[in-house]
């Protein structure tokens, strides 16, 4: 009976979900050295670079999709893919928001993101990537007084080709795995920060991606450089229309923490994840991983709400002695949502500590999956990992499954693990019922209870976004 | 206020209620005693509308709305408040928190404003003391971890602040020490009025002693049995159950 209650009405609401009707410059689907010669050319990218993703594509097409992950999903033919689209307005480069396509700077009104300065969340500089191409970065004045550089990625190949050059593919090597070749060769555009010595970043950062166009894929591509003892918060957010067939997402992202700088990268994900039967929805292939130098420290906080599919590892190497990685996760799987999630901690130097909180939460037919890796090098003296993951299950069509692995090659090293599984139970939904909380309300309240760990771990500005989104993606979840 | 009319029910298809007839008039406080697995517990959730529980004949009019007519929130929102016997822990959720989303929630649906932070803090901080719970009781989850004992007083606590029209004690004296039970009953006495009547189920006589109702019922085989004055549960106390015609 109470499952039954539970389970009652699946359906959701996707806000996001609207499309922007604008004429764009999109490729034929397909992939060949034409398409990535063209995408070079059209970014005006030195000739270097147009080399890296040519060597990278002849690797790629020698390799093939992991199948380890614990998600199904039909093979995807990449020459289904579009791989590059773009507002026409956009191909004349505005040089400031005056210039933009209005009913571009209306999609981002709509969806809560007024890139006009005034209108912004003061202290909070956004890219806007829209397709395969950044529509307007803000603040960049104020934060170039700091020295901060915040740019699209396609802009740095061409203003900063040093920084890019050095430091691309150095985290994330071009065959580290398929979708990572893929995006290697194919990336259309993204974020490129690098805050200089001692500076810590005067604001947060975010980009805000969005999709489109249909039959394209999106493949961003971002770069952050914290130079020695600096510091900076970035965040990134994402949503796209609602369509009938699956789109890809394969991202690539590389943090860079040298000595004694301070990385905080925090995602709140709500690409659109499917209707109520399974239908459409993103492939979020993700690849994400930092390198921490001596006492450097990363941290990445990720509330995933949305996709068909995600497979997302966001990781960290810990090179340097003393330098610290952690990993704050909410990962919440809805109606026919599959989501393989997890960290990598790679203790390379002494005393390098580690700590991943992770918290899946599972309703109706969904999978939820938490995949994790420790791993302790001969040299790791001293290093310690606390892991702790928690799974929450609402109705019993869902699961949860957790996949710790762990690799210890040092004897002084000290890794700790629990887990554990909860539900929501109809006691509790008629408890609050009792008290005059309507079910859902009452599956939002515990659910966010549940995460408040990780809540905590966001910028302010996006903790209550993240609550709310939380509460717009059970929506249904209860009868 | 409360008109209860040959009401049964079942659970899991095994009828429990079976024709039970109560009427309960404003500001009235009505005792039910009963033995165990009688269906004191029962009538209450039914009355509260706990899913699973069938009503398959007889009516619940709470002020004259139909209570069956209702989902189970609506009927918390109308006035109903029900202190379990068995509460159950909300891990995670901050007793602070449930507290004022319940409240909120009671109040928008008769329509008024929600208190504001500071303002309702205060309250809480009041209903803690009353009980005689420590403010830290609110930052902790829902009954997550407390005593039998605080997690019937933490009942009780939400009752103060949700101020019901009716309010049904399951066994709010069981489990609690001795002087716990005058705290408790001392609560439900200030919260006495002309306006608000109790069902205060209960094995124990002595906490009529505090709490004096204006009737006292013994609820057997699903039906009341017996209904007197407080006299009653005085011949209870030393007769048991067993004399009374249709009681297991
Ligand atoms: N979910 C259920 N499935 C089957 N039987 C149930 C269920 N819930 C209650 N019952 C039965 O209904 C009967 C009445 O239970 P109830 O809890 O109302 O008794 P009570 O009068 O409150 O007893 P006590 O004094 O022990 O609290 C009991 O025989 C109990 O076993
Ligand atoms: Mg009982």
């Amino acid at each position: 009976m109470a499952n039954e209650h539970i389970n009652a009405v699946i359906e959701r609401e996707y806000t996001p979900g609207f499309t922007t009707n604008i004429e764009s410059d999109t490729l034929p689907p397909g992939l060949d050295e034409s398409v990535i010669r063209t995408i070079s050319a059209r970014k005006d990218e030195p000739e270097w670079l147009l080399e890296w993703r040519l060597a990278a594509y002849q690797k790629w097409q020698a390799m093939s999709p992991p199948a380890w992950a614990k998600v199904h999903y039909p093979e995807i033919d990449p020459n289904s893919i579009s791989y590059y689209s773009a507002p026409k307005s956009m191909a004349d480069k505005p040089k400031s928001l005056d210039e933009v396509d209005p009913e571009l700077l209306a999609t981002y009104e709509k969806l809560g993101i007024p890139l006009h300065e005034q209108a912004m969340l003061a202290g909070v500089a956004v890219d806007a990537v829209f397709d395969s191409v950044s529509v307007a970065t803000t603040f960049r004045e104020n934060l170039a007084e700091a020295g901060v550089i915040f740019c699209s990625i396609s802009e740095a190949a061409r203003e900063y080709p040093e920084l890019v050059r050095k430091y691309l593919g150095s985290v994330v090597p071009v065959t580290d795995n398929y979708y990572a070749a893929l995006n290697s060769a194919v990336y259309s555009d993204g974020s490129f920060v690098y805050i200089p010595k001692g500076v810590r970043c005067p604001m947060e950062l975010s980009t805000y991606f969005r999709i489109n166009e249909s039959k394209t894929g999106q493949f961003e591509r971002t770069l952050i450089i914290a130079d020695e003892a600096s510091h900076v918060s970035y965040l990134e957010g994402c949503t796209a229309p609602m369509r009938d067939e699956n789109q890809l997402h394969a991202a690539v992202v590389e943090l860079i923490a040298l000595d004694d700088a301070e990385i905080k990268y925090s995602t709140v994900q709500n690409w659109y994840p499917g209707d109520a039967e399974g239908k459409g929805g993103i492939y979020n292939f993700v690849t994400k991983r930092g390198v921490a130098h001596h006492r450097a420290k990363i941290s990445w906080t990720q509330v995933e709400t949305g996709s068909a599919v995600t497979w997302k590892y966001p990781s960290c190497v810990l090179k340097g002695d003393d330098s610290i990685g952690e990993f704050y996760s909410v990962a919440l799987t809805h109606n026919h949502q599959q989501a393989d999630t997890g960290t990598k901690m790679i203790h390379l130097g002494r005393n390098t500590k580690s700590t991943i909180i992770s918290k899946g939460i599972s309703a109706g037919q969904s999978s939820n999956a938490y995949r994790g890796l420790v791993r302790m090098s001969p040299r790791a003296h001293g290093a310690r990992n606390y892991t702790q993951c928690d799974s929450l299950l609402i109705g019993d069509r869902c699961a949860a499954h957790t996949f710790p692995y762990i690799e210890s090659k040092q004897p002084s090293a000290v890794i700790e693990h629990e887990a554990t599984t909860s539900k929501v139970s109809d006691d509790q939904l008629y408890l609050c019922q009792q008290r005059g909380i309507d079910p859902e309300k009452a599956v939002s309240m515990i659910v966010n209870g549940f995460c408040k760990e990780v809540f905590k771990e966001l910028p302010m500005e996006f903790a209550m976004e993240a609550g709310k989104l939380l509460e717009v993606s059970l929506e249904g979840s209860v009868g | 206020m409360l008109k209860v009319e040959g009401l049964c029910a079942s659970v899991e298809g095994k009828a429990i209620l079976k024709g039970l007839t109560l009427d309960i008039g404003p500001g009235e406080v009505h005792a039910i005693m009963g033995p165990n697995g009688s269906g004191k517990s029962t009538f209450g959730h039914v009355l509260s509308g706990r899913p699973g529980y069938e009503v398959t004949a007889g009516s619940a009019l709470l002020d004259g709305k139909d209570l069956f007519d209702l989902e189970t929130e609506e009927r918390a929102q109308s006035g109903l408040f029900l202190a379990f016997q068995y509460p159950v822990e909300i891990p995670g959720v901050s007793n602070m928190e449930f507290l004022k989303a319940s409240v909120d929630a009671v109040r928008a649906a008769q329509g008024l404003e929600p208190y504001d932070n500071v303002g309702f803090m205060k309250r809480a901080r009041e209903a803690c003391t009353a009980v005689n719970l420590s403010h830290d009781f609110l930052k902790r989850g829902v009954n997550e971890g407390f005593s039998g004992g605080e997690k019937k007083r933490n009942e009780l606590m939400q009752m103060m602040l949700l101020e019901p029209k009716l309010a049904i004690l399951d066994e709010t004296d069981s489990g609690l020490d001795i002087d716990a039970l005058q705290v408790v009953a001392a609560g439900v006495n200030a919260m006495r009025s002309p306006d608000r009547s109790f069902i205060v189920v209960t094995h124990y006589q002595r906490l009529l002693d505090y709490i004096e109702p204006d009737f006292v019922h013994v609820l057997a085989g699903g039906k009341i049995v017996r209904s007197g004055g407080k006299e009653l549960a005085l011949e209870l106390e030393s007769k048991g159950y067993a004399w009374l015609e249709g009681a297991a």
